[in-house]
């Protein structure tokens, strides 16, 4: 048993897993608003992340700037892709807009390997110091600025959904569309916003996991970590889907442990989650705290 | 042109309404067509040949998901993980315990069938996009299971295997192997029609079209699901095992995520629900990095070429190219290539007169 390791690995799942929250979250504002299932979360993580990082080094713009211009292009990034590609796919089977997302993934990941390269490329230094100790932990202070970037997005999001008159003409819509509908809340209007907030959401989190890692396609990983996450902690729970995505981040680490200590199996960090996304559906079809569609003819 | 009846329907029984091959220039044009593509290798080069080697096997694999998919309703982000372990066992068996390789390819296809009837029975419970979240983790988990298993796939390195034997005469190069990816498209595919007017087809596209409807009419849900589950692995298999002994290596890489967003792509290309769709569908998505070489090749050492870097990058732009296509044909053309060979034939039909 190695104590350092496990606490430093628990510490890594709380930050990653806050990220996976984080991306989780916008995954499921889509969902709840649109009703569609983005397979191409991840790769608003990736351009978001080659975007800043363009801005940054070949513009040679200071971080906030840079930053700034990226949460500008990510929402008209959203908007485009909305109002594109989804909107014609209003009312198809969800066969087809699973595979529209899909399709839309390995076009952005294929495009962002053409003008980027394959090979990870690093940020600019952002921070004076590279790590900072807390409670006898190397932790790199990006990471701590990560946490909190991720505590006060959720923030953003509670007082969105609680307090702001866009957010009530979301949660309207998401409750039944011809209600809101009816009310006088503009439901394309609402689903084109959704795209916004979530494409700038996961930007900032792919920024985040960029300055950390450098940026590769390795990013769009993160988009599929979500699943996991949205099935552990339902597909229409916002809250549930940040549980569930810093459950995944300390179940990666955690299995990642055990492996290192007494498997050796390798590759356990990356696919542990999928095993326990099995086990789940096989006992709840619709997810551990999904809500069970009652059909009727 | 040949299938559409002169004037009308004018059906007398059962079975002249369920009949594959309505009219007799129809069942021509069958034979027709199958002696035109046994004369194919007499007329096209190793390159041509090649490519339709490539459309038989990949076309089988997408008929069997087409038979989850379009008629079942069923969603699987897994297919390729399928196709894959059709190859591997068909390697393995023959390597490890000699059977002949033509044997081979239908075990491969059996064997195949019976794990994915494994993975068809929990899934029969699932539907919609938590059946497409479960089958993406399943091809996450069969992906690091081939990685993982060295005894069965050989691990990094992969597997190699041989060429199939049939009486003493070696089918290793294009223009023999050719035939035998034929006649088990032929047999593959009238399989399927045939299967779509059996009383089990006909449960499976009621289960697609309103389960709960199904299930009330007597419809067994979860064994039809999990049927229809083989089936597709089946396919899979058979197409994993022929695409194996004709590139005599298998690799564990060549299975990933992307192999499996290419067959739904073949899917929808072609036409949910369409038999003959299914191939068609293959047909485009194997020429479409072909076309997309070509037009690169066009470009070639021209400001267009150095400015986007094209030689350099291609394996991207074919993969743009693919995603690109999906969603052009979920907005423009969501029935597929089916409907438009259909709209053809209807044009055709009354060619000069058709205003």
């Amino acid at each position: 048993m190695d104590m350092a390791l496990l606490l430093q690995l628990t510490l890594n799942g709380l930050i990653v897993g806050m990220l996976y929250g984080v991306v989780a979250m916008s995954f499921v504002l889509i969902y709840k608003a649109s009703q569609v299932v983005n397979f191409a979360q991840g790769e608003f993580l990736l351009v978001g992340a080659w975007v800043c990082w363009w801005f940054l080094t070949e513009w040679q713009l200071p971080f906030y700037a840079g930053f700034l211009f990226t949460l500008v292009f990510m929402m008209l990034f959203g908007l485009v892709l909305q109002v594109v590609v989804l909107r014609p796919l209003i009312g198809e089977p969800v066969i087809s807009v699973i595979m529209a997302t899909i399709g839309l993934g390995i076009f952005f990941q294929a495009l962002m390997k053409w003008i980027f390269g394959v090979f990870a490329k690093p940020f600019p230094p952002i921070f004076a110091m590279e790590q900072v100790r807390v409670l006898g932990l190397e932790v790199q202070t990006v990471y701590l600025a990560s946490l909190g970037v991720s505590l006060l997005i959720m923030a953003g999001f509670g007082w969105f959904f609680k307090a702001s008159k866009h957010g009530l003409a979301m949660r309207a819509t998401a409750f039944d569309q011809q209600v809101a509908q009816s009310l006088g809340v503009s439901v394309p209007k609402v689903f084109a916003m959704s795209w916004a907030i979530s494409a700038v959401v996961s930007a900032v989190a792919g920024v985040v996991v960029g300055v950390v890692n450098g940026v590769s396609s390795a990013l769009s990983f993160y988009g599929i970590k979500v699943f996991p996450a949205v099935i552990l902690g339902g597909l229409d729970s916002i809250l549930g889907a940040v549980l569930g995505g810093v459950i995944v981040g300390l179940l990666e680490n955690w299995a990642h442990y055990v492996d290192s200590q007494w498997l050796n199996w390798g590759n356990m960090f990356q696919i542990a989650p999928f095993y326990g996304l099995v086990l789940i559906l096989l006992i709840k079809p619709y997810g551990l705290f999904g809500t069970k569609n009652i059909e009727r003819v | 042109m040949t299938a559409l009846t002169p004037c009308g329907d004018w059906r007398a029984s059962y079975a002249a309404d369920t009949t594959i091959f309505p009219t007799r220039n129809s069942r021509i044009a069958l034979l027709l067509g199958i002696a035109i593509l046994c004369c194919a290798p007499l007329v096209f080069g190793r390159y041509e040949l090649s490519l339709l080697i490539n459309i038989g096997f990949l076309g089988i694999a997408a008929l069997g998901l087409n038979i989850l998919v379009g008629f079942t309703g069923q969603i699987s982000i897994g297919h390729a993980a399928f196709f894959g372990l059709g190859a591997f066992v068909s390697a393995y068996l023959h390597e490890r315990y000699h059977v002949p390789v033509l044997l081979c390819i239908p075990i491969a296809g059996v064997v195949t069938a019976l794990i994915g009837l494994v993975f068809g029975a929990p899934a029969a419970r699932l539907k919609g996009l938590y059946l497409a979240i479960a089958t993406l983790a399943a091809q996450f988990i069969l992906e690091d299971f081939f990685a993982r298993a060295q005894w069965f796939t050989g691990g990094v390195s992969g597997r190699m295997t041989e060429s199939p034997v049939l009486f003493g005469f070696a089918l290793d190069r294009d223009e023999t192997y050719f035939y035998l990816t034929l006649v088990w498209v032929i047999i593959m595919f009238v399989g399927a029609a045939n299967l779509m007017r059996s009383r089990d087809g006909r449960a499976l596209v009621a289960v697609r079209d309103h389960y709960l409807s199904a299930e009330m009419m007597g419809i067994n849900l979860a064994y039809y699901r999990t049927l229809s589950f083989g089936i597709a692995s089946l396919y899979a298999g058979i197409g994993g095992a022929l695409y194996a002994h004709y590139l005599l290596f298998v690799s564990v890489e060549a299975f990933n995520i992307l192999f499996s967003i290419q067959f739904l792509g073949m899917v929808i290309i072609g036409g949910l629900g369409s038999v003959m769709g299914s191939l068609m569908g293959a047909a485009f998505m194997v020429m479409l990095p072909e076309v997309t070489q070509w037009g690169a090749d066009l470009l070639a050492g021209s400001s267009i070429d150095r400015a986007l870097k094209l030689g350099a990058s291609i394996s991207f732009l074919r993969e743009m190219v693919v995603g690109a296509a999906i969603i052009l044909f979920l907005i423009f053309e969501p029935d597929g290539l089916a409907r438009r060979w259909r709209l053809i034939k209807a044009y055709w039909k009354l060619y000069p007169y058709s205003h």
